[in-house]
């Protein structure tokens, strides 16, 4: 029952936020200079084609007019009608959407083991060489710029060993394993990115449990210490573990962009940047909307997760 | 170094394929390399070969992109429209007008009224005959209210109709001599009568759609043979969209693709050094402008305009910003592609003691202005206007440098802010960049430049059909604008590209990359 409740909570808690989120989209699209019309119309714009864009877009209706019919919309799973091309906004999104899910579940399937492992191993041997050189690597590739990681990887791999491709275009109708090798550099890209702080987190959290009294006991007990923490430390530091390991996946979902660009993959992350641009507003609160979920709902899910890890937790926040 | 096309002194049109392949061997040479694979590739020229898959690389598009002709504002549509229609006139690489869907024309005397016969005997992909009604639907969807940006290009038609299936007739409200330039417009391709698909376009061209996602790729292939002779020699293009310059370059690199557009002016020279691939420059119409408000302190006085084209080291600019690869701007929007070109006209140079002497003369002995840029404007705007700065401060003007937000740019700043960087694409004809840009009532007369006397003029141009009196006309105008004009024009931008060996047919073209977006249905793969 306990928690139901709690999950329950959360979950209503999650729409909340999303919700102010929406508003905060669509507040902060408000206060792009220029509009719609003119981003399209460009440079070749006349008043007469910028009047006559916008009565057909319905940009003349007052903006938190145009917020609730879009809310309305939403809440009835509709995301509405592009701006710019006039075609349905989910139709343009869910591709986009499948393929941004698939890169961050490539890179989440090598990064989420290798950082675990690692950040364990490392607290294992704590001082040791392997602990010493994943903790230089892990911080020497979080230090570097996305793009430049990008970079990196492009010169080795595609233009002077010719391994991998450098062009991540995916497309309908290709096959999985040559869509593999297609997003393979943007993945490794994004598993370097991650890798450092889950890394790091684990390590750190295990450590720190391992000062505890009942870890003493354990050692006293007679167990090796590879033993103490699997067995005793790595429970108690699950929590905070799932939470940066959520915060990561979220953050292959929405904080690509870049390595999209670079990649030229056709994400979510370029739409709404081309949207953004041209002040597609629809599409930009569509996009925004779908970065929210993954970022709230991977959160709310490592809240859950860590209170079934850890019954202590979930009594004191269910209430 | 060997440089090739630079300053004034170049012919009028563009490299043709023979000087370029030499200029290519010399620049090969000149880099330290075996000339035998431009040989070769020499031989290899002359006669096109058939088949293969030709990859493309290029800037230009987005998401938000449709192959809707009158939506056409970037150029992977435009170059996706050709691959699949047809235009109704051609510019070819001599910059002259040559016959596409229409194969000749003739005027009345006043330019005003025009008879055009169309081709005969060819079919749209879907089967059906081209005749004169799908021209008029064709033109139509750019008349009347229509949001086409090629829709005040054709606003003086009046009317346009069908002689017999193959002749139309054009009445046009004022004569204008360029109209079969004007018709060779991008937006202007030729659908069946009453076509509405616009995701799936049925045209004349060699290839027929066969996959498109807006912004990432698309797919055409050849399903039958093409009425252009020489034209259409790949069996099928894939046209990748990739905006990100060193992505588009690693992809070459890599061999993903087989040419791209839009090179890096700061990394071709090492481009070059690669025996695998040749770069292609065009000259071309695209010019960077300092913008200055005619009608605002101290912009108003022509003396302080004066002052600070002199002030401007033009020279710098394109040695710095453009590596060369573009050449010096003389404050008109002329390019010397253009066969109305006054080479005639004395060049503004860098020279301290000129612009301190119309300082003077307009009594602003301690001038400071301020120079709006943003990059959105054209690529190293920032570092030409700081340049430009060092440049002035010799002069004696104090020149601040207002970084503006790329967002927005066309909105807030161009045509607001009373000294601004913009840019021009080239326009085929000197009667549309100077009506589109110069005339007192042009909606973006950015300068604010109101001359009755270059009205008149650039009207009398328009209907004048003696070449040799237009080509008078159009050097007075060019002298007008540059000497008190408010565009300081420091630089003609040349269009870079680049192939891999397997490419060939690739050449420059006067007015827009890619063969002016015709690559597709030109190149042959070996």
């Amino acid at each position: 029952m306990e928690i139901l409740r709690f999950i329950a909570t959360r979950a209503a808690l999650g729409v909340l936020t999303l919700i102010a989120v929406s508003l905060l989209l669509y507040l902060g699209t408000q206060l792009l200079p220029g509009d719609v019309a003119s981003a399209l119309l460009g440079q070749s714009a006349t008043p007469e084609a910028l009047a006559v864009l916008r009565a057909k877009l319905g940009l003349n209706v007052p903006a938190w007019l145009r917020y609730l019919h879009w809310l309305w919309g939403v809440l009835h799973g509709n995301l509405g009608t592009s701006l710019t091309s006039g075609t349905p906004i989910a139709s343009a999104l869910m591709p986009r959407l499948a393929n941004t899910l698939f890169l961050a579940g490539y890179a989440a399937i090598i990064a989420v083991p290798l950082a675990v492992g690692l950040g364990i191993l490392a607290a294992i041997r704590e001082g040791g060489i392997l602990d010493r050189v994943s903790t230089m690597l892990s911080l020497a590739t979080i230090s570097f710029p996305e793009f430049f990681v990008s970079y990196i990887l492009i010169v080795v791999f595609a233009s002077q060993l010719g391994w991998l491709p450098s062009l991540a275009t995916v497309y309908d109708g290709m096959g999985f394993w040559d869509r593999v090798d297609a997003t393979t550099l943007p993945a490794l890209t994004l598993v370097l990115v991650v890798v450092a702080h889950m890394l790091r987190m684990t390590r750190t959290s295990t450590l720190a449990v391992m000062s505890a009294p009942y870890v003493e006991t354990a050692f006293l007990k007679g167990l090796s210490r590879s033993q103490v923490v699997l067995g005793h430390a790595l429970p108690n530091a699950l929590g905070p573990i799932i939470a940066v390991v959520a915060l990561n996946l979220a953050y292959l979902v929405v904080g690509v962009v870049v390595v999209e660009v670079v990649f030229v993959y056709p994400g979510v992350g370029q739409l709404m940047v081309d949207a953004v641009s041209k002040r597609d507003l629809p599409t930009v609160q569509a996009c925004g909307l779908v970065f929210a979920i993954a970022f709230i709902g991977l959160n709310t899910l490592a809240d859950i997760l860590a209170a079934l890890a850890n019954p202590r937790l979930r009594g004191r926040r269910g209430r | 170094m060997w440089k090739p096309n630079r300053g004034t002194d170049r012919p009028a049109a563009g490299l043709d394929r023979r000087q370029f392949l030499s200029a290519a061997a010399l620049a090969g040479a000149a880099a330290g390399l075996s000339t035998v694979s431009l040989i070769g590739e020499a031989r290899a020229a002359t006669e096109p070969t058939q088949g293969g898959h030709l990859r493309l690389g290029m800037s230009g598009g987005s998401t938000t992109d449709s192959l809707n002709p009158t939506t056409y504002l970037q150029w992977v549509p435009v170059n996706l429209g050709y691959q699949i229609m047809n235009g109704l006139t051609e510019i070819d690489a001599n910059n002259k007008v040559t016959p596409e869907l229409l194969t000749s024309w003739e005027a009345k005397p006043g330019a005003a009224d025009w008879v055009f016969d169309i081709r005969r005997d060819i079919t749209f992909s879907n089967g059906k005959t081209l005749d004169a009604d799908d021209i008029i639907y064709s033109i139509n969807l750019h008349r009347g209210k229509s949001l086409s940006p090629a829709a005040p290009e054709l606003a003086p038609i009046t009317d346009v109709k069908k002689l017999s299936a193959n002749q139309i007739q054009i009445t046009m409200s004022s004569g204008n001599a360029d109209l079969p330039f004007i018709l060779s417009d991008y937006h202007i391709l030729v659908v069946p009568n009453g076509f509405t698909d616009w995701n799936n376009p049925i045209g004349t061209a060699g290839y027929v759609l066969e996959h498109y996602e807006a912004g990432v790729r698309c797919i055409v292939k050849k399903t039958r043979p093409y009425w252009k002779t020489g034209c259409a020699n790949v069996d099928s293009i894939e046209t990748l969209t990739i905006n990100d310059v060193s992505a588009r370059t690693a992809a070459l690199l890599s061999g993903q693709v087989d040419a791209i557009n839009r090179l890096d002016a700061r990394t071709v020279d090492l481009l070059k050094r690669r025996s695998k691939f040749h770069v292609i420059q065009s000259a071309a119409g695209q010019h960077g402008v300092f913008v200055m408000n005619c009608t605002d302190a101290p912009y108003n006085d022509n003396n302080v305009r004066l002052a600070l084209k002199y002030g401007i080291d033009r020279k710098q600019i394109v040695e710095t910003v453009l590596k060369g690869y573009g050449h010096i701007g003389n404050d008109q929007p002329i390019p010397v592609t253009n066969e109305f070109y006054d080479a005639s006209l004395p060049q503004h140079a860098y020279d301290p003691d000129k612009a301190k002497f119309y300082l003077q003369k307009a009594g602003q002995t301690n001038l400071k202005v301020e120079l709006s840029v943003s990059d959105v404007a054209f690529t190293g705007a920032t570092d030409a206007a700081v340049l430009f700065q060092q440049a002035a401060a010799g002069a004696g003007i104090s020149l601040s440098i207002k970084q503006q937000p790329a967002d927005g740019y066309w909105d807030n700043v161009w045509m607001k802010a009373p000294f601004c960087a913009s840019y021009w694409g080239g326009r085929p004809t000197a009667d549309q960049m100077l009506t589109i840009a110069y005339k007192s009532d042009a909606p973006w007369n950015d300068t604010f430049w109101k001359v009755p006397d270059f009205d008149k003029l650039l009207l009398a141009a328009r209907v004048e059909l003696d070449q040799s009196k237009r080509k008078e006309m159009y050097g007075q105008m060019q002298a007008m604008i540059s000497s008190t004009g408010g565009a300081l024009i420091p630089m003609f931008i040349d269009y870079l590209e680049a192939g891999s060996n397997k490419v060939h047919g690739m050449k420059p073209n006067a007015y827009f990359d890619f063969m002016g977006q015709r690559i597709g249905e030109k190149v042959w793969l070996s």
